[in-house]
């Protein structure tokens, strides 16, 4: 058993009993509750604090093959009682659903290994502006840094527990502690802007100030009186910021969900070959002091390992109860998503892809939302910097990049670069001949 | 009378001598009470897939000195939690010492009805229609193979206490209805999004011919997208339609002009005030006071009265969107812009309804004008980088325009520009103003808030468009 709070373990058996009383067959609640301190900093002075204390209750009510969900943030007795009320009644109306259910009861996540997710550190607003002081100190020591878009650092506790009238129940803790820098560069009329970020479940293990504040404006600066190239055929590389984004467009094409509506460019493609065959694609839950680490889903289902590519072939999908009915497999654990998902490392260094051509389009950064999962088109705006021969030579903005997922992913080459900053992490990636649009 | 405190443990005049007390030396800050009621029903893949209802209460206490804010929320509606976001407030704000007393103006006019939605319909009726919308869109063309069908609706009651007891109320209902389809025929699939909405009950925007459209809308454009072929890329003429594609405003000139950008110098606009950022005949607006639409408010999240503010007028910068803090920096006043997601949210300067108004061209005049471009229809989101004003936006649907001709329709592609010098290209402005249907959701630093867009056709001269075909 996790640590929990026994004081909302004993709101969720009361609701429980409370809406099985009122008439549902099947029961399905969940508590979070949340404490944040934030602290925005900038030129040099505090600019905002926030305190949040927040919590939420949600009840799955089902009647048989009937379900509807309410939620709240007011736990008071009498305002669960009329919530449950109403839950029970819409429920009553809903049309049937032959796959709704709670999930098997063998699923259940039962115990396994401490996964440090929980840092007790308590920062004093104080030792926050101090950190964030530091990080746009060491921005302004540079000429180019001539203002800021400001400095946040939060520190964020949550505790989550579930429950389910099949004798589920469970919760634990975890904690976040994110710190941003975004500072704007300026340099005869060019005005650039560029952040930092990072985010750990434990305090110590955050950037240093002084390397938040440093890439921070090292970024901005790299982006001063950029040019729009002409349109053309370029290999691109993405950097490390940006190549995640591959892994996101691919999650949610292999969701069950997508797979089941078959609204994916990846639909029918299991144990086909979607990527060259030196590429893994893994999403762990397990990965101590993970970003994107959890013990059980949101349903209270064992998260399992998964091989999601195995060898450029597309391996699994990822699951939850509701679709795995439909799609007759048992859930894997993903009601709520992806866990700890990224690239295994490819075999080259990043400086031999920046080789391989005499001129490359670095995309450090990309703007808008033009991917279409349904048909795997690909269209955003891109900025970033030209590589020739092997060295970085000019910023680049203004222009579009564009092509189609299917093929982009046949053509990915990794480098070796992979770490664990976020909850989904790639290594660069090199795509050969994608088209760009500028002048 | 606070509705909100009514049924709490807490009463108006404890939380009144709170709020004096918290902000006895500061400039300005209110407690902001909020009840709001919101369901999602869902329809997906033939079945009720999913039906929900949150109410969410809270309060969120703000503290502002000089450039400082100190905020503390909380759904604990409590003496004893607000007691202790004051004690915070207090703190972070220990040496406060500001006067700001701009009073707030008082107004009698309301844009939309204070009745909940969701009470409005019964839930029976809400899961018929959306079965009935199911049935008509796969009644209707053969190639369908996934119908989503959502209805959202929402009250929120919202209530501003000021330092000396000052009570300031709004009740915004707000409802949306969208349908998307995905159509697959000859082994291509496509797939697209139509929906309309406001701040009116569900039976406004359901009857049966209003619905009917939606579903029309949503099959011709995904069927028109089932024939597209790539889209080119590089720089050319580009015809927008009216309506949607005023996204392209809310992105280019709309965020660049918030005033926080502006008081801290970091947008691309900020030093442009009197100077001509647009071509002449370009007037845009932020528009709060359009009954019933999405975008629009009463008073806005501070109380002051929204307005329809002149952001640009034949094409020179006028003013700016402002909320208090940034007027009051800026010594300006607010433009009734001070906008929050919920009570977890700080204020920030945000758009209403943003529209530019009519010119006196035609659509088919500047169709005829392009020799090789691309006509823009319908678009899905946008978004921009303040600072280099460098902006985006991704159409759903276009077309390729050869020699004042419309051609083949093609894929979606992002067009990208450059917001101080997009709107410097315009070269005719239509006389065909349209909002959009009432679905548009803009989101600033993690918030999200309901706005509108508007505009007439235009003919842009020079921009990058995003396709596949060099």
């Amino acid at each position: 058993m996790l640590e929990y709070n026994v004081k909302l373990s004993d709101i969720i058996d009361h609701c429980i009993s409370n809406a099985k009383k009122k008439g549902a067959t099947d029961v399905e609640v969940g508590i979070v509750k949340s404490t944040a301190e934030t602290v925005s900093y900038r030129n040099k002075k505090l600019d905002e604090s926030d305190r949040a204390e927040n919590i939420g209750l949600s009840i799955t009510a089902y009647i048989n093959k009937k379900k509807t969900s309410v939620s709240s943030t007011n736990l008071k007795t009498e305002n669960l009682e009329k919530l449950i009320e109403r839950c029970v009644e819409a429920a009553k109306i809903t049309p049937e659903d032959e796959h709704n259910s709670l999930p098997d009861e063998k699923l259940f996540f039962k115990n396994s290994g401490e996964l440090d997710l929980f840092d007790r550190t308590h920062l004093e607003n104080n030792d926050k502006i101090d950190y964030l002081r530091e990080a746009e100190q060491i921005a302004f020591e540079n000429p180019e840094i001539v203002n800021t878009n400001g400095s946040s650092f939060s520190e964020k506790k949550t505790e989550v527990l579930l429950g389910n009238s099949k004798g589920f129940k469970n919760g634990y803790k975890t904690s976040n502690y994110i710190a941003y820098c975004e500072v704007v560069s300026k340099n005869n009329g060019s005005m650039e802007r560029d952040y930092e970020y990072t985010s750990k479940r434990h305090f110590e293990d955050l950037l240093k100030p002084s390397e938040l504040g440093s890439n921070a404006a090292k970024f901005a600066i790299r982006k001063l009186k950029p040019q729009k190239i002409k349109s053309g055929k370029f290999d691109i590389i993405f950097d490390k910021r940006i190549s995640k984004s591959f892994l996101n467009y691919f999650s949610s094409a292999i969701s069950g969900s997508s797979i089941y509506r078959g609204t994916s460019f990846l639909k029918d493609k299991l144990n086909k070959k979607i990527f060259s065959d030196s590429i893994n694609i893994v999403d762990r839950a397990d990965i101590k002091r993970g970003n994107g680490s959890k013990y059980f889903d949101n349903e209270g289902v064992k998260i399992q390992n998964l091989s999601l590519v195995k060898n450029g072939l597309l391996n699994d999908y990822l699951m939850d109860t509701y679709y795995g009915r439909k799609l007759n497999i048992y859930s894997n654990g993903r009601s709520g998503g992806t866990t700890n998902l990224y690239f295994e490392n490819g075999k080259q260094d990043l400086n031999h892809l920046m080789n391989s051509n005499k001129k490359i389009f670095y995309v450090t950064e990309t703007i808008g939302h033009g991917t279409n999962i349904v048909t795997g088109d690909y269209s955003l705006g891109a900025g970033g910097i030209m590589i020739e021969n092997g060295e970085f030579t000019y910023p680049i903005s203004e222009v579009t990049i564009a092509g189609n997922l299917n093929q982009m992913f046949l053509k990915m080459v990794l480098a070796n670069d992979l770490e664990f900053n976020y909850s989904t992490n790639s290594p660069s990636i090199l795509i050969e001949n994608m088209t760009v649009a500028g002048k | 009378m606070s509705k909100i405190l009514k049924n709490s443990e807490l009463d108006i005049s404890t939380a009144s001598s709170i709020v004096s007390d918290t902000l006895n030396k500061c400039d300005d800050g209110e407690l902001f009470l909020e009840d709001s009621k919101s369901e999602s029903i869902i329809l997906d893949d033939n079945q009720i897939k999913s039906s929900s209802y949150k109410s969410d209460l809270g309060y969120g206490l703000r503290a502002i000195t000089g450039e400082v804010v100190a905020y503390s929320h909380s759904s604990d509606l409590s003496k004893k939690s607000l007691n202790e976001s004051s004690k915070n407030l207090k703190s972070t704000l220990s040496s406060a010492s500001g006067t700001y007393n701009f009073e707030i103006k008082r107004t009698n006019k309301k844009y939309y009805s204070e009745k909940d939605p969701i009470e409005a319909k019964n839930f029976k009726s809400k899961i018929e229609i959306l079965n009935k919308v199911n049935d008509y869109v796969r009644n209707k063309n053969q190639s369908v193979r996934q119908v989503t069908a959502t209805l959202l609706g929402e009250h929120r009651a919202i209530e501003i206490l000021r330092s000396g007891g000052e009570l300031l109320t709004d009740d915004r209902p707000l409802v949306r209805f969208n349908v998307s389809v995905m159509l697959e025929k000859n082994g291509r699939k496509e797939s697209a999004v139509y929906g309309v909405g406001g701040r009116q009950n569900y039976d406004a925007y359901l009857n049966e011919k209003n619905w009917k459209s939606v579903c029309d809308e949503a099959l011709r454009i995904a069927d028109v997208n089932l024939n597209s072929k790539p889209a080119p890329a590089g720089e050319m003429q580009v015809v927008l339609g009216p309506g949607w594609p005023a996204i392209l405003i809310h992105e280019a000139i709309g965020h660049g002009l918030e005033g926080d950008f502006n008081r801290k110098k970091t947008s691309a606009f900020h030093d442009l005030v009197g100077l001509r950022v647009a071509s002449e005949g370009v007037t845009i607006i932020d528009d709060g006071t359009l009954e019933n639409k999405r975008g629009s408010l009463t008073i806005d999240d501070e109380g002051t009265p929204t307005e329809k503010t002149v952001l640009i007028e034949n094409g020179i910068l006028k003013n700016f969107m402002q909320d208090r803090l940034n007027a009051r920096l800026m010594n300006t006043r607010s433009t009734g812009n001070g906008r929050r997601e919920s009570y977890r949210h700080v204020v920030m300067p945000r758009m209403r309804n943003t529209i530019m108004l009519n010119g006196n061209h035609s659509q088919e005049e500047m169709i005829k004008s392009v020799k090789k471009g691309i006509f823009a229809v319908s678009f899905g989101g946008g978004q921009v980088d303040i600072t280099s004003g460098k902006f985006v936006f991704n159409c759903t649907e276009a077309y390729e325009i050869i020699n004042g001709k419309v051609g083949s329709p093609i894929k979606g592609a992002t067009l990208i520009g450059d917001g101080p010098s997009a709107l410097k290209e315009v070269s005719m402005v239509g006389n065909d103003m349209m909002l959009d249907p009432g679905i548009g959701t803009c989101g600033k630093a993690g918030q999200g808030v309901p706005v509108g867009v508007g505009q007439p056709s235009l003919l842009i001269n020079k921009m990058t468009v995003g396709g596949t075909q060099l």
